[in-house]
C-alpha cells in the first residue's frame, strides 16, 4: 500500500516585461523581447502578500528567506542554501576612508563556489528546471562558470561552460572539477558572450546570462536584502560595488528600493557607487563624462573577472549610479593589487581582483571627497582571493626560509620594524 | 562571393524564416538598408526611426563588434560574415 503525499506547489516563473517598449512576454526561456529586441525583467504580482521583518527572520538562513521578492510563484527545489553570507564591520577601513563606520559584504565565501554569482545561479537554475531545460551553461570571466559548474552538478544537470582562453587557472580547475563541459574560446569575453547568443538561439540550453537572464538578475538583490537585514532593517548611506556588465549596481538599487517600498527598512536609499578597472571601465567613462552610449572597449586589466569591455547593462548602470546620487572610479592594476591587500590587513577578508578594485575605488572616491564623515558605508565583496593568487603573490614579502633555532627567530623579531601595507598605502 | 548576414530566431521570422541572408553593400549601413528594403517587416528592428542603430543590438563584421570600427560606417566586402545579436547578455 502506497501513501500519496501532495507535491510541493512546482514553482513557476514569473511573466517577462520589456524593458523599453513594455511588452508583456509569457514565462519562457527568452531574455529579449520579440517586439523590439529589448531586455526582459520579471513582473511580480503587487497584490502579493509580503512577509514582516519577524516572518522573514523566522526563515533559513538563505537568499530565499526573500522568496517573494524573486521571480518566481511556488516554492524552489535548487540550490536552497545559497546566500547568507557575512556582513563584516571594518573600522580601520572607515578611519581611511574618513567616514562613520564601514561594513564588507563578504561573498568570498559564498556557497557554494566562493562568490556573488552563486546567487544568481541559484535563481536561474530553479528557472531552468521549471522550463523542463537540462542542459545549463553560461559565458563567464570565471565566477559565474564556477558557480554554474556547482550548482548543475548538485542538480544533476549538464552543463557547458564558455570562458575567456586567458582565465587564471584557479577558475579554470574550479570548474571542470564538477564534470561540466568546459570550453575556452580564442578571444575575451565580449567574443564569448556573443558566442553564447548565439549557442542559446541554436541549442535551446538555458543559459544563464543569455536567454534566463531575467530569472538570473533578480538573483543580484539579495545582496541587498542582506545588507539591510543585518543592519538590522535599515539602509547604509553608501555602497561601492564592482562593475563588469553593470548588473549588479541596477540590481542593488532595485532591491534597496524594494525593500523601502513595502515599509521593511528605515533610512533613505544609499547612494551608489561603482568600481572598474582602468584599463576596462566604459561605465565609469559613462559616468564621468555623462555620456549617453557605451563606447565598448578591448580589456587590459589584471581583474579579469571584471573585464567585460561591452556591458550589456552599462546604460541603465549609469542611470542608477546617477539617480541615487553616487559616482564611479577607476583604478589601475597597482592600485586593485593594494586594495585587496588592504582588505586583506585591515579586515582579515581575502579577496580577488574585483574585490580589489572596489577597495581601491572607495579609497580613490574618498580623495575626491564623495563621502562624508557621517557616511555609513558597504563595500559589496564579490569573490574569494584564492581564486586569483597570481595577481597579489608578486608583491607579497618573500617568508624567510630559517633553521629551527630560537637565534633565527630573534633575529626576525628584531628586524621586524619594516613598514607594512598599512603605511605605505 | 557575397556578405552573409546571421539573424538570430527572434528576427528571423520577419525575414521569410531564414537564418542567413545574402545582402549587398560597401558599409554595414548600406547592408541594413539593403535588408530593410527587401524586409520592412526587420528595417525597424535593425535600426531606429532616424537610421541610428539601437543600444540594444550588436552586429559584429567577421566576430568584431562593428562599434569598433565606425558603427554604421564600418567597411564591409565579399566574404564578410555579417552577424546580429541583441545585446543581452554579460556578466
Amino acid at each position: 500500500m502506497t501513501t500519496s503525499v501532495a507535491p510541493p506547489l512546482a514553482l513557476r516563473p514569473r511573466p517577462q516585461v520589456c524593458r523599453a517598449c513594455g511588452a508583456l512576454h509569457e514565462p519562457a526561456p527568452i531574455a529579449v523581447c520579440e517586439q523590439c529586441l529589448g531586455p526582459l525583467d520579471p513582473v511580480f504580482d503587487a497584490a502579493r502578500v509580503l512577509p514582516t521583518r519577524d516572518a522573514i527572520a523566522a526563515r533559513p538562513w538563505s537568499l530565499w528567506r526573500y522568496r517573494e521578492w524573486l521571480p518566481f510563484d511556488g516554492e524552489p527545489v535548487l540550490s536552497l542554501d545559497t546566500g547568507g553570507t557575512p556582513l563584516v564591520e571594518a573600522p580601520r577601513l572607515a578611519a581611511r576612508l574618513g567616514v562613520a563606520r564601514v561594513w564588507v559584504k563578504n561573498d568570498a565565501v559564498s556557497h557554494p563556489s566562493l562568490s556573488f554569482k552563486d546567487r544568481v545561479v541559484a535563481t536561474a537554475i530553479n528557472a531552468a528546471a521549471a522550463f523542463g531545460l537540462d542542459t545549463i551553461g553560461c559565458a563567464s570571466t570565471g565566477n559565474l562558470a564556477n558557480a554554474v559548474a556547482a550548482q548543475a552538478a548538485r542538480a544533476g544537470l549538464k552543463a557547458w561552460i564558455f570562458i575567456p582562453e586567458d582565465l587564471e587557472n584557479a577558475k579554470i580547475v574550479g570548474t571542470a572539477v564538477y564534470g561540466a563541459r568546459l570550453i575556452r574560446v580564442r578571444g575575451h569575453y565580449d567574443d564569448v558572450n556573443r558566442l553564447c547568443a548565439q549557442v542559446a538561439d541554436e541549442f535551446g540550453w538555458g543559459i544563464v546570462n543569455v536567454n534566463l537572464r531575467g530569472y538570473y538578475g533578480e538573483g543580484s538583490k539579495t545582496f541587498a536584502f542582506e545588507i539591510a537585514e543585518q543592519l538590522g532593517w535599515r539602509l547604509p548611506t553608501a555602497v561601492v560595488a564592482p562593475m563588469a556588465g553593470g548588473s549588479l549596481v541596477t540590481k542593488l538599487r532595485k532591491g534597496f528600493r524594494e525593500f523601502s517600498a513595502a515599509g521593511l527598512v528605515s533610512g533613505g536609499a544609499p547612494r551608489i557607487f561603482g568600481a572598474q578597472a582602468s584599463g576596462c571601465a566604459p561605465i565609469v567613462r559613462l559616468v564621468r563624462e555623462n555620456a549617453d552610449a557605451i563606447q565598448p572597449v578591448v580589456p587590459h586589466t589584471l581583474a579579469r573577472s571584471i573585464a567585460i569591455g561591452n556591458p550589456a547593462d552599462g546604460l541603465f548602470a549609469k542611470r542608477a549610479i546617477i539617480e541615487s546620487g553616487g559616482w564611479a572610479a577607476a583604478v589601475s592594476d597597482t592600485e586593485l593589487v593594494a586594495g585587496i591587500r588592504l582588505l586583506a590587513e585591515a579586515a582579515g577578508i581575502f579577496t580577488e581582483t574585483a574585490g580589489g578594485v572596489t577597495v581601491a575605488a572607495a579609497l580613490a572616491l574618498a580623495a575626491e571627497g564623495r563621502f562624508s564623515p557621517d557616511d555609513e558605508v558597504v563595500l559589496c565583496i564579490t569573490g574569494n582571493g584564492l581564486k586569483t593568487v597570481d595577481a597579489v603573490a608578486p608583491v607579497l614579502p618573500q617568508a624567510p626560509l630559517i633553521a629551527p633555532r630560537v637565534a633565527e627567530v630573534r633575529a626576525l623579531v628584531k628586524a621586524a620594524d619594516a613598514p607594512t601595507v598599512k603605511e605605505s598605502l | 562571393m557575397s556578405i552573409t548576414l546571421q539573424l538570430p530566431a527572434v528576427l528571423a521570422k520577419l525575414a521569410d524564416g531564414r537564418r542567413s541572408l545574402e545582402v549587398q553593400g560597401s558599409t554595414l549601413g548600406d547592408v541594413v538598408a539593403d535588408v530593410a528594403a527587401r524586409f520592412p517587416g526587420l528595417a525597424p528592428r535593425l535600426r531606429d526611426a532616424a537610421g541610428k542603430p539601437y543600444p540594444f543590438v550588436t552586429f559584429y563584421v567577421n566576430d568584431d563588434d562593428a562599434r569598433l570600427s565606425g558603427g554604421f560606417a564600418a567597411s564591409v566586402r565579399d566574404g564578410d560574415e555579417i552577424i546580429v545579436v541583441p545585446a543581452i547578455a554579460g556578466g
